[in-house]
């Protein structure tokens, strides 16, 4: 789906919040990595639901019970589809990848994993594809392992066959990096991990809304999606469990909803995906998660995708141009940058940049970005973040540029 | 407004050529540091033997933020000299200063000189920590050399309050 430049400048009607001044000065979001705006048909999704359509689903037998609970499971379908996943009892609803993660860190975790199994990371990924592994890994016995990076920021495939050996029982990776935005090779390394029998997780919270996912290409085990970073509200997400790895797995919290049949002194489970899912759900996220699936299909993921390496390879280019700043990641005009851009200044600590970007309009992260491990192994006390998506201009980046070029001179 | 409302010239000089800056032996030793920003502070503070010993010489080394760093410059230029009751003084009128709500009276207390032009941190409730990391860990030395102190300092929980 090609878009003219009209197309992408008719989008930001579709998001009030970025018609606003901050400080005086327009507003330019650029720390999409953190959450996503909302368009219209997202927002008007979620209050119709509360207008119209409230209720609690799954076990009511009145009419609205039964409009909500059509619309909250058309969505589980909605989303196996945008995913391409074999079946919808293949998505769970979690609040987001961190839960997700979780969720399997708890319960196939324990249930495969036995003392001297290894664990198979990166440097590189984000907190919350790591602490549930070190929490697993002490309770289990387990040990983890990580894969190095290059000096272009991007995994050391070299060391694969010397770290995914038979020992490892889960390989689990980040697609995107949030804080690097180097784009790994999922298909490559989950094949990797097949040969030698390893279980894998694919952390999608970047992809997930910036370019085409396909699971059966992919062909990972798990993959676990925050839905409020691709235009969808916070509080839900899923994950995806493939079928033979997912109808096994244990429940994970209990109560109503996940069980079958009720005794006082012991109960009877759903089978997947609704034995993960106990008690009330997000129902109204939910279903405007589905309009943001929707959403980002009108536009086509492709596009989206072409959009955001577009800005960032011209923001990686601008910002080249400032003395003392240094761009982290794989280098210019590489396939394997994402539309995040992760800089460094030389004069200027991340903190002072982003609160003195602030001023000027311009939203940026600093810091470590939940990837604590990794900005002390760059030798990094901080970094500075600009992330985009679709609704972001090459006009905010050329702006960008002269307010940090401003900062620049303002520390020299 | 313009970037000097918060980044005054002082401000700029102090974290460019901190004062004070080194190590020392023989002192109290704290290591202070917010995970969450990447500001990281050594300081090393000497007491005069005897209670109430005032602060014979404080140096200290770290990397951060431009507010972090000059706070921690600025502070030992401040504290070098003042005895323990004076020290805790001060660090609660800066405390105020930086971490109060509203607009910061002018003139700021007179007995903190320089280091009332921090008080632009109080429109910046997530640097109050960065403005504050030197002095919890003076305040830690503190402890230390009285005899209790847990030898690591973080300003993580700190908010405007």
């Amino acid at each position: 789906m090609n878009h003219t430049a009209t197309f992408w400048d008719n989008i930001r009607a579709d998001f009030p919040i970025l018609r606003q001044e901050v400080h005086g000065e327009p507003l330019i979001y650029f720390d999409n990595a953190a959450t996503s705006q909302k368009p219209r048909a997202v927002i008007d999704a979620l209050s119709d639901y509360y207008l119209h359509d409230n209720s609690n689903v799954h076990r009511g037998m009145h009419e609205l019970s039964a409009r909500a609970t059509a619309k909250f499971e058309a969505v589980r379908g909605r989303l196996a589809k945008f995913i391409n996943a074999a079946s919808e009892e293949e998505i769970v609803f979690t609040r987001g990848t961190t839960e997700s993660i979780n969720l399997v860190a708890q319960t196939w975790g324990p249930q495969n994993l036995t003392a001297g199994d290894v664990i198979l990371l990166t440097e590189m990924e984000h907190h919350s594809n790591l602490v549930p592994w070190q929490i697993l890994a002490e309770k289990t016995g387990a040990r983890l392992r990580f894969i190095p990076l290059t000096d272009s920021h991007e995994l050391d495939l070299d060391r694969l066959g010397e770290l995914l050996t038979p020992e490892v029982k889960l390989f689990s990776f980040v697609h995107i990096s949030n804080s690097l935005g180097t784009i790994n090779p999922v298909v490559e390394l989950c094949r990797a991990a097949r040969e030698v029998g390893a279980v894998t997780l694919v952390d999608a919270a970047q992809s997930g809304g910036h370019c085409p996912l396909d699971v059966q290409a992919i062909g990972c085990d798990f993959l676990a999606l925050s839905g409020h970073k691709m235009c969808a509200p916070t509080g839900i997400g899923a994950l995806y469990g493939r079928r033979e790895v997912l109808s096994k797995m244990p429940p994970w919290h209990g109560g109503g909803e996940m069980i079958v049949s009720v005794q006082y002194e012991k109960s009877t489970w759903k089978p997947a995906p609704h034995r993960f899912e106990a008690g009330t759900p997000n129902i109204a996220d939910t279903i405007a998660f589905g309009a943001a699936l929707d959403y980002l299909d009108g536009i086509g993921r492709e596009a989206i995708m072409e959009h955001d390496q577009r800005l960032a390879q011209y923001a990686h280019e601008r910002l080249a141009a400032i003395p003392g700043l240094r761009v982290l990641g794989p280098p210019l005009g590489s396939p394997n940058r994402s539309g995040v851009v992760s800089f460094a200044m030389q004069n200027a600590h991340a903190h002072d940049v982003v609160t003195l970007a602030d001023r000027r309009g311009l939203a940026l992260r600093g810091g470590h970005h939940c990837t604590q491990p990794l900005m002390r192994k760059l030798g990094l006390a901080s970094s500075a973040r600009a992330s985009f998506y679709f609704y972001n201009t090459e006009a905010e980046i050329d702006r960008m540029a002269e307010i940090l070029a401003e900062i620049e001179r303002f520390f020299r | 407004m313009n970037f000097d409302e918060l980044y005054q010239e002082l401000i700029l000089d102090h974290s460019r050529r901190p004062r004070n800056y080194g190590e020392l032996e023989e002192a109290v030793h704290v290591h202070g540091d917010n995970p969450s920003c990447g500001d990281e502070i050594f300081l090393h503070v000497r007491f005069a033997p005897g209670e109430g010993g005032n602060v014979e010489e404080i140096r200290f080394t770290g990397h951060g933020c431009a507010i972090s760093q000059a706070s921690a410059s600025m502070m030992t230029l401040k504290l070098k000299g003042k005895s323990k009751a004076e020290a805790e003084h001060l660090l609660h009128l800066f405390h105020d200063r930086v971490a109060g709500e509203g607009e910061a009276p002018e003139p700021g207390p007179r007995e903190l000189g320089d280091l009332n032009v921090l008080s632009g941190v109080r429109k910046f409730p997530q640097r109050v920590k960065c403005a504050m990391l030197a002095w919890r860990a003076f305040e830690q030395a503190l402890g230390e050399s009285e005899g209790d102190g847990t030898g690591r300092v973080s300003t993580e929980e700190e908010e405007n309050s």
